[in-house]
């Protein structure tokens, strides 16, 4: 295994070292809380001549993806970072880098989306930007952040996929907080991530192209839309191969889904992002009170591992899904409906709640996720489940 | 009618000690003081940007909406409710910036509002990034290297594309601000006031003191003339791009550049914009005598 370095790191200072890692041949950025230091740090290394990046400060988030999208037409390698109105802003451009097919790779700070004006965490911003064909992956850590950045690369750039990639983290409790992080030296990086050979790069001289012409009226846009859905399906295998050949130059594993204590466990949590580390925390407590606990981490959430989830699921006799964003007058948050979705093929039927919480930053105690496993407990022995979803610790 | 005190909400500004903020949030409370306007009558929209945290300390109906989008929501704003005087607050970032395309169409319309712009040229909130007024090869966090291209120069824009008031002021000091507000408010048409708002946390260059060794008033100029649009526009550009030189060797002129007091508003140009819509509804239009002639 290469050697690593253990260094104490935010969240965001460890992407922004990724970053330069992968060498990005250009970056295009405006500074948005709590992802602003990301690309300051970047920044930084371009100054110092650490990265040999075209590094550009725009006047608006549309105006970074739409250069990020006309860099990677011309052939480059794109990287930026975002965050929240920031993503919001960047929406119609999200959907060029889809359908052009352009493998950009962008970090995403989670956080709540106006009104009214907030800027903690939630995941309003990314499951706003669900739909937008972009592969989506989520850490839980900065360890995860990090290593998430440097996959995104390999994945994006896939031949089979080709398409954007998304890293998301935490706002300010993933990006701000000092973590114990492994960082890999230079080479081991640029060894893994390799070098992108673009395909139909505008500056192919030799043979010219137009990205994104018209193709209504009996033109090829509904082929061109099916194309994206197979390049996602396609991305399942190459995210396994990608996670799997950088868990053995890392020694840290990699799943869509991660889990912890389902082997035996009668209950389970499903959840996305940092929360999942104090769900595992009260889960290991639980069982020391005889409630077999178990913890499901999605760390992929598009394209959605719903085989690996409903394997993972499998035997447990009540799920609770941790939504950190809302989709009003839907049945519940968009992690539960993706969930009761992948348990919809189960030979049993089992009951699924759906605890939306921590919208906007608010606070989830350790209390809040013991009595979420305190219902699915009774839940598991017969209680009748709620109706609707739950607003975890609202006032 | 409120006086400046009452215009003070419960919240105590949170904005740094020694804030170009407070100049302006004291220069605009006693300028609607002595206007005289009444509460009622009377509503603000800001953008996002340390001086939006105004929206938590001004006792006034207003509106805090995104980044960069104080205008439009003020442009809705003043055509439903024409009877209201409305004053914009944004950044250099948010109204140059990010919301830089409704700065010309703004100015472009004359939409009957008063827009305030806190040029600190950087941007505050987000801790000390190049906004795009700071100086050319300025060193911020984002810009390490240096600013690469030329700040947007406000002034010069809003008079080149037609603006019908627009000043700039010094936040240092607060009565000759306070009269440039007056005016602006009183303006009929879209009102530009740019407005030197030093930020003493991130900015270390362009300081209280920098600017107090620099600024001169526009109306000590002889013969300055300033319904000439092209002289407006000369001044304008006059210290533009030495904005990094030595106090004696250039100044930047403070006032009222360019005004026109009679000019068409958008809101001349629409007559149903003559009182509020919901006046129109309390008394519809009678349009029956129009359909008998037409035999209905």
């Amino acid at each position: 295994m290469p050697t690593q370095k253990t260094i104490a790191a935010t969240g965001n200072t460890v992407v922004a070292e990724a970053m330069r890692q992968c060498a990005p041949d250009m970056m295009a950025a405006y500074p948005i809380t709590p992802q602003t230091t990301i690309v300051e740090e970047f920044a930084g290394f371009v100054a110092k001549g650490r990265v040999h990046t075209e590094y550009i400060t725009v006047e608006s988030e549309h105006s970074a993806m739409s250069a990020c999208v006309g860099a990677s037409a011309a052939g480059a390698r794109v990287m930026t970072a975002t965050s929240s109105q920031g993503l919001a802003l960047m929406w119609e451009e999200l959907h060029i880098a889809s359908g052009m097919r352009l493998p950009i790779v962008m970090a995403n700070a989670n956080r709540a989306l106006s009104a009214p004006i907030n800027i903690h965490c939630d995941h309003s911003d990314i499951m706003g930007a669900r739909d937008t064909g972009w592969i989506t992956l989520f850490a839980e850590t900065a360890q995860e952040a990090y290593d998430n950045t440097i996959m995104a690369i390999r994945i994006a750039e896939h031949p089979d996929v080709l398409l954007p990639t998304m890293s998301c983290l935490d706002g300010f409790i993933t990006t701000h907080s000092i973590d114990r992080v492994c960082i890999m030296d230079d080479e081991t990086v640029t060894g893994f991530v390799g070098q992108y050979t673009p395909k139909n790069a505008l500056l192919d001289i030799e043979n010219p192209v137009t990205h994104g012409a018209f193709a209504g009226l009996g033109g090829p846009f509904f082929e061109f839309k099916k194309s994206q859905r197979e390049a996602i399906e396609r991305s399942r295998a190459v995210i396994k191969d990608v996670g799997a050949e950088f868990s053995e130059l890392s020694g840290r594993p990699f799943g869509m889904v991660e889990t912890w204590g389902m082997e035996d466990a009668d209950v389970a949590i499903v959840v996305i992002g940092s929360t999942a580390g104090n769900v595992r925390h009260v889960a290991r407590q639980m069982r020391e009170s005889g409630i077999k606990a178990g913890v499901v981490k999605i760390r992929c959430f598009r394209p959605f591992p719903y085989a690996e989830l409903a394997a993972a699921l499998s035997g447990v006799k009540a799920v609770a899904v941790m939504d950190r964003a809302e989709s009003f007058g839907a049945e519940g948050g968009p992690l539960f409906l993706e969930v009761r979705s992948a348990l919809y093929d189960a030979t049993e039927r089992i009951p699924v709640i759906d605890y939306i919480y921590g919208l906007g930053g608010s606070d989830v105690r350790l209390e809040l996720i013991e009595t979420v496993l305190n219902d699915l407990s009774e839940i598991a022995a017969g209680a009748q489940a709620p109706t609707g979803l739950v607003y975890l610790g609202s006032r | 009618m409120p006086t400046a005190k009452e215009l003070e909400s419960s919240m105590k500004p949170t904005w740094c000690p020694g804030c170009g903020n407070f100049g302006m949030f004291r220069a605009l409370k006693e300028a609607i003081e002595e206007l005289a306007i009444p509460a009622e009558e009377l509503a603000m929209v800001w953008g996002i940007g340390c001086h939006g945290n105004g929206a938590d300390f001004y006792n006034v109906q207003g509106f805090h909406g995104l980044h960069g989008r104080a205008l439009p929501v003020a442009t809705g704003l003043a055509l439903t409710r024409p009877d209201l005087k409305v004053i914009v607050e944004m950044g250099d970032g948010d109204g140059y910036g990010i919301g830089g395309n409704h700065f010309i169409h703004s100015v472009r319309r004359n939409i009957d509002m008063t827009a305030i712009f806190h040029n600190n040229q950087i941007y505050g909130l987000t801790t000390g990034q190049a906004s795009p007024t700071s100086d050319q090869f300025m060193r911020t966090p984002s810009t390490p290297g240096g600013v690469v291209e030329e700040p947007v120069n406000p002034v010069g824009v809003a008079v080149a594309q037609g603006a019908t008031f627009v000043a700039r002021a010094f936040a240092g000091d607060i009565p000759h601000l306070k009269e440039i507000y007056k005016r602006a408010i009183m303006h009929e048409g879209f009102s530009v006031v740019d407005v030197y708002q030093p930020c003493v946390t991130w900015n270390k260059m362009n300081t209280f003191s920098w600017f107090r060794d620099r600024v001169y008033k526009i109306e000590e100029l002889p013969d300055y003339d300033p319904t000439d649009r092209t002289k407006a526009f000369d001044l304008s550009m006059s210290t533009f791009h030495e904005l990094t030189c030595a106090p004696d060797e250039c100044k930047i002129p403070i006032g009222v550049f360019f005004e026109e007091p009679e000019s068409f508003t958008y809101q001349d140009g629409l007559p149903q914009l003559d009182r509020p819509m919901w006046k129109h509804a309390e008394k519809p239009r009678d349009i029956s005598a129009t359909i008998a002639a037409f035999g209905g």
